[in-house]
């Protein structure tokens, strides 16, 4: 009797999948399965992690567990206006965290999270490269540079206004 | 094995190597403080409650989670661990509702217990609270993680003891709640609703789904005549909820309270669970005679059952398509004595009183309603349950004088009290299938060999010339080790009894919460009350199901023979693979 019943992986991380169970301790690959998922939809649906379990024989729970204890981990997908805050030590000693808090309490959601209309999420960077212009923060392909939290509000609602 | 010694509280005490401090203090009668330790999961070590001072050692150690070492010198009871400890509760207490007067666990509960040993007299900080939604989806167990402090007890019988792996811990920090996968509906889940978790539960955060009001409303309602019928393991262990010792059989005392509680008439699953061993063991003598569906496996548990639809679905076609006695006997209640007493089934309403959560899941199944789409089950009510509301009622249980179930459906032969401890059915089955194989009246009835509440059993009987290999198994990891010997090939059995609880119905899911002195799934509890169900059994003239005289009756007046087209139509039934999926 067929063992998988959910069905919303692409061959490739099938395959991969397959060739994890073929090495000792196959389950100790589940945070590199749900790794490479991530990176190809950008977040864990739970149809994903239930697949996973079941072509990983790991408890769904489990899976579920790990996905939620890494932050890491996306559980939602990313908003239509993905906000990137560089935590990156050049723009975190020029105040990136405090330009993080501005985005989550003027959005009103936490680092991971998508807002309920799909139109705003919010990750971290490690470093991107343009330290000269720290803090920096990108929004989908956009760059912001030499963040203040003042300017949060302003950035959210140009964003918003191209729709 | 190499002994060590150390000194304890100033006595010197000498335990064998690898021994807990935890464990060698108790060998001195020294019960140190705990709550996340239980002795027959694995260590979890997350509550620190149980800490004592070592010397020579700067922090204060687990005893639960730390082996004794030659020399060392522990206090168990110094003013600083006994600070320490009571700080330890009291940061649990800050996250903790102050809902003691109307929580379920009230005076049952052992954080409640824990504050008290620990002096905890007033809460000086007002932390926060978590604010999450009560879970009731389930037809069985309610899930209240507001209640819970994170022992992960639930998450430990659930995988290790169960095999299910439905619950983990989930997020982190002041966030983490115990939850199945994505935190989805229980009713979602691959819970098989056994009710373990909530035996292991310390505090209020896993329940059963409380069917009191229903009953209560039925027994005032002048137009129900309200039928009740009790497990057999429920007259095993229901005195532990009023005092009695553990194992007191307490049968006649229960029917007279439940009479006095308003029931109309009171009958005994044990007749169901007579009848069903006409049905399986006719059932049975049928697949061993065309060699085919073997082994066949047992189906008087509905936990059991439901496992076998989420991990097991190839085996559906060996399962025994018998419906447990409860609903075997809810059925009749509803037509044949529905009938004989010229009612309208739909006037009368049946309670079965269950050791058992899953039995709420197991009535509302399709599978189990009339054709009116009525259920033929109406309410099912946990053994704890039935103490509370013998209680509410004001009933000085132990001091009842014993009453006698009704007849027909309340006389039973002996075969059917032991349904209630693991390897019963499979002796109750084996009593009438093997005089019914050879056509002699066996002289010893008492099989011996499927006795004890060891986790799996195994067994080869010589019959009429033929070898019958017999498996019995407890707890669902055990149903696990048992289908897979049995898929591979590597064991060819004919008969498998399996109950999804550890011990069988005595350790059910609804079976009272340990008395003082014993933990939740303690093997002397269970072992004490099988010793009831046994002595029961012992003491009864009639100890085949075959040769109870109602049963025979009933045959005789309204279903003809075992596995007629009337028996099939109200006493078997049939099952459906079930999603999501379990992770073997
Ligand atoms: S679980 Fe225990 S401590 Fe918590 S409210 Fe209920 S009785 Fe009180
Ligand atoms: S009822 Fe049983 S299967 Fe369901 S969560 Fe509790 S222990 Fe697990
Ligand atoms: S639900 Fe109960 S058993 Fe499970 S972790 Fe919480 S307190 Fe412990
Ligand atoms: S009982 Fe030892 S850490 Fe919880």
């Amino acid at each position: 009797m067929e063992t998988v019943t959910t069905h919303s992986l692409p061959p490739d991380i099938v395959e991969f999948i397959e060739a994890c169970k073929q090495q000792e301790h196959s389950d100790s690959y589940l945070i590199a399965v749900l790794h490479r998922i991530q990176g190809q939809f950008g977040w864990l649906s739970e149809d994903h992690m239930n697949e996973v379990a079941q072509r990983l024989q790991v408890p769904s729970a489990t899976v579920s567990g790990v996905a939620t204890f890494y932050h890491f981990f996306r559980l939602k997908p990313r908003g239509k206006h993905a906000v990137s805050v560089c935590l990156g030590t050049a723009c975190f000693v020029k105040g990136a965290d405090r330009v993080l808090s501005a985005f989550e309490s003027e959005l009103g959601i936490s680092l991971g999270e998508t807002t309920q209309d799909g139109l705003f999420s919010i990750e971290v960077s490690r470093c991107i490269g343009v330290c000269a212009l720290a803090p920096v923060v990108t929004i989908n392909e956009k760059t912001y540079s030499r963040v203040t939290p003042t300017q949060v509000p302003e950035m959210i609602r140009a964003e918003a206004e191209k729709g | 094995m190499k002994s060590v010694e150390l000194i304890i509280d100033n006595t010197t005490v000498s335990v064998p190597e690898g021994t807990t401090i935890m464990q060698a203090a108790e060998t001195l009668g020294v019960k140190i403080p705990r709550l996340c330790y239980h002795p027959d999961l694995s260590l979890e070590g997350a509550c620190r409650v149980c800490i004592v001072e070592v010397e020579g050692v700067e922090n204060f150690l687990p005893s639960c989670a730390t082996a004794v070492r030659d020399g060392m010198k522990i206090k168990t009871n110094s003013p600083q661990i006994r600070e320490a400890r009571r700080d330890l509760v009291e940061l649990i207490l800050d996250n903790h509702p102050k809902e003691c007067q109307t929580c379920e666990r009230d005076a049952n509960c052992e954080l409640q217990d824990l504050a008290y040993a620990m002096g905890v007299r007033e809460r000086l900080f007002e932390g926060k609270r978590k604010d999450h939604p009560k879970e009731s989806s389930s037809t069985s167990v309610i899930r209240d993680a507001n209640k819970c402090i994170l022992c992960r007890r639930c998450v430990r019988v659930c995988s290790e003891v169960q095999g299910i792996h439905n619950l983990s811990q989930l997020h982190r920090g002041f966030d983490t709640v115990v939850a199945p996968a994505h935190e989805g509906a229980m009713a979602d889940s691959v819970c098989i609703a056994c009710g373990q978790c909530i035996n292991v539960c310390p505090v209020a955060a896993f329940m059963e789904k409380n069917s009191t009001e229903d009953v209560w409303a039925a027994l005032a309602d002048p137009k129900k005549h309200v039928v009740v019928q009790i497990a057999p393991s429920i007259r095993a262990a229901i005195g532990e909820g009023f005092g009695l010792p553990v194992g007191t059989p307490a049968t006649g005392q229960t029917v007279t309270a439940l009479r006095r509680l308003g029931f109309d008439q009171i009958f005994d699953t044990n007749f169901g669970a007579d009848l069903t061993i006409l049905e399986e063991a006719n059932e049975f003598l049928m697949r061993v005679e065309k060699g085919e569906k073997l082994p066949m496996l047992t189906s008087c548990s509905p936990g059991w059952i439901k496992f076998m639809e989420h991990f097991y679905p190839e085996m559906i076609p060996h399962a025994s398509s018998c419906k447990s006695p409860m609903s075997m006997l809810s059925a009749l209640i509803k037509t044949y004595y529905a009938e004989k007493q010229a009612m309208d089934p739909d006037d009368i309403y049946v309670v079965a009183v269950m050791p058992c959560v899953a039995k709420k899941f197991e009535i509302q199944r399709p599978e189990h309603m009339m054709d009116n789409g009525m259920p033929y089950t109406d309410a099912v009510l946990t053994t704890r349950e039935l103490i509370w509301m013998v209680k509410a009622y004001g009933i000085d249980f132990a001091n009842l004088p014993e009453g006698d179930f009704d007849t027909p459906l309340g006389f039973s032969s002996g075969a059917a009290d032991i349904f209630g401890t693991t390897g019963g059915v499979m002796e109750a089955a084996l009593r009438t299938a093997v005089e019914t194989l050879t056509g002699e009246t066996l002289e010893k009835i008492d099989f011996e060999v499927v006795r004890g509440v060891t986790g799996i059993k195994e067994a080869s009987l010589e019959v009429d010339g033929k070898t019958i290999n017999i498996a019995v198994s407890n707890g669902l990891n055990n149903a696990k080790i048992l289908l897979d010997k049995v898929k591979s090939g590597e064991k060819q059995y004919h008969l498998i009894e399996l109950m999804a609880c550890p011990g069988g119905c005595i350790g059910g899911g609804g079976q009272p919460y340990p008395p003082q002195d014993y933990h939740v799934l303690d093997p002397e509890v269970l072992k004490m009350r099988a010793r009831a169900l046994y002595d029961i059994d012992k003491a009864k003239t009639v100890r085949r199901s075959h040769q109870n005289p109602y049963i025979q009756r009933l045959y005789k007046e309204y279903l003809g023979r075992a596995g007629s087209e009337k028996a099939h139509e109200l006493l078997h039934t049939t099952y459906e693979a079930r999603e999501p999926r379990g992770i073997k």
